[in-house]
């Protein structure tokens, strides 16, 4: 055997071993920069609601489970090759998603929101409190085009890659022009700076913001639930990993009927998200 | 695959008004710089040396960062008739690039300038020429000619580097690339296409600098 196929087979057997060592083990992937959700300590340990829920559904499975971060416009290209075997990620259910990965039953559900600085010509828009786009009724379309009429021509941000990104492009909203950023961070500076006029995203991430970096970002228009906005946040699992999802709803489940998942809800958003 | 290509191909214009912006802005400033640096005053020396020293002693992305969400924490610049362009993603990006491009490109043109034989300029003296038109005339154009290699690779960087554009929601080559990924969730089809594209606009460049460097040669 000369040293060329040596060193191949070296380098084969150490991935294996490394494989089988990991068979066990579980990783979850989060973004680990969309508070409450998920975010980043000082010191760069990833904190918040999911990471706190994916230890809580570890110790039910009895798995050993690794949280591991990764960008959130990758997060299902690296879950489908392998990169981590779960994603929990505020990641809402949709159809769109459904045909790249299986989600497991909703464990928690919030709101989506526009926001604009304080001062702003769009602050405290006169519209329902909150639509619901599954089935739009008449009052609802009135709503939709108070909004339309309201955000005609301006600038609105969101996360790239998110359900808000979907329903600004889907026109509801009519003609806006959409500028889509990395990180919900990113995002919420650019508002503050007024670099864009709106931006849209879940609701708790604005008042997160507002609170902790005291600038003056106000919530307006109605809040948004169904259609392009989905059914809940899940765990997304890969497509024939049906144990693993089988796991992950047996897990949830029980987490519920416990009160687990309220009491890390209230701890983060402030009221019960859960669902 | 197919189905990408038109939408990569639009934004590849992106691409190329970024590098051709920078790339003229930043041959002036690395024109003007590397006189400086070729100046016998020390201030005035060190201070063409401390930009370079900066601008290639630091990552372009940190560079774009500082100049896109840094300068926007400011209140005072917010306030001020520099926000009409600091406001714009577009602008943030171009002189974030043109001042990088602008530190190397005077390195560049600096030791293309220390290579011009001495004999050259003597020449030029005794013929009793103007130093002005000796360094307009004789100077600059053998500099340029020296530096055209160098300078070649320095577009090529550029080139790639324009792609850092889409981390301040450009939606240039590889912003459009990594949107259509988050929708269609596939990566390496699409980086495939946008790795060609790239690897075209290098081609073409490549071979610009090949034909300019035969054509002045000096044989």
């Amino acid at each position: 055997m000369n040293i060329f196929k040596k060193t191949i087979l070296t380098v084969v057997a150490s991935l294996l071993m490394v494989v089988s060592v990991n068979a066990d083990n579980i990783k979850i992937g989060t973004e680990g920069a969309y508070p409450p959700w998920n975010s980043k300590d000082a010191a760069g340990n990833l904190i918040g609601f999911e990471v706190e829920l994916a230890n809580e559904l570890c110790k039910i499975m009895k798995h050993s489970c690794t949280i591991v971060e990764q960008d959130w416009d990758g997060m299902i290209p690296a879950l489908v090759s392998r990169k981590f075997d779960a994603i929990m990620a505020g990641m809402s259910i949709t159809d769109e998603r459904k045909k790249t990965i299986n989600f497991s039953q909703g464990y928690a559900d919030e709101v989506a929101s526009l926001a604009v600085m304080k001062g702003s010509k769009n602050e405290g828009l006169k519209t329902l409190s909150a639509i619901n786009l599954t089935d739009i009724s008449a009052d609802e379309q009135a709503t939709l085009d108070t909004l339309t009429k309201a955000f005609k021509g301006k600038t609105i941000g969101v996360q790239t890659a998110t359900i808000h990104q979907n329903f600004l492009d889907s026109g509801l909203m009519g003609k806006v022009k959409v500028r889509t950023y990395k990180t919900q961070d990113e995002v919420n500076l650019d508002l503050a700076a007024g670099r864009i006029d709106a931006a849209l995203a879940a609701a708790v991430a604005f008042t997160d913001y507002a609170e902790k970096s005291g600038k003056a970002v106000v919530l307006t228009g109605p809040t948004f639930a169904g259609g392009d906005f989905g059914n809940g946040v899940g765990v997304g699992i890969r497509k024939g990993d049906s144990e693993l999802l089988n796991d992950f709803n047996a897990a949830i489940d029980k987490a519920r009927d416990e009160g687990i998942i309220s009491r890390l809800a209230i701890k983060h958003f402030g009221f019960d998200a859960s669902m | 695959m197919l189905d990408s290509f038109p939408k990569l191909l639009s934004a590849t214009l992106i691409t190329l008004k970024l590098l051709s912006a920078s790339l003229f802005f930043g041959l002036f400033i690395g024109l003007f710089f590397a006189i400086l640096r070729l100046n016998k005053n020390i201030f005035i020396n060190k201070f063409a040396y401390g930009y370079s020293y900066v601008f290639r002693g630091t990552p372009l992305l940190v560079q774009i960062f500082i100049i896109y969400f840094g300068l926007a924490q400011i209140e005072y610049l917010r306030t001020s008739f520099l926000w009409i362009i600091l406001k714009e993603p577009y602008w943030c990006a171009i002189i974030a690039f043109t001042f990088n491009t602008g530190a190397y490109t005077s390195e560049i043109l600096r030791s293309a300038f220390q290579t011009i034989k001495p004999g050259v300029i003597e020449a030029g003296k005794s013929l009793g020429i103007p130093n002005k038109i000796i360094f307009y005339k004789i100077q600059i154009p053998i500099a340029i000619r020296q530096s055209l290699p160098a300078y070649g690779n320095e577009i090529i960087l550029m080139m790639k580097g324009t792609s850092l554009a889409s981390t301040v929601t450009l939606m240039d080559l590889t912003g459009v690339a990594k949107y259509i990924i988050s929708t269609t969730f596939k990566p390496i089809e699409v980086f495939i296409v946008a790795g060609g594209i790239y690897l075209f606009m290098t081609f073409i460049i490549h071979n610009v600098i090949k034909y300019l460097e035969k054509k002045y040669s000096f044989q």
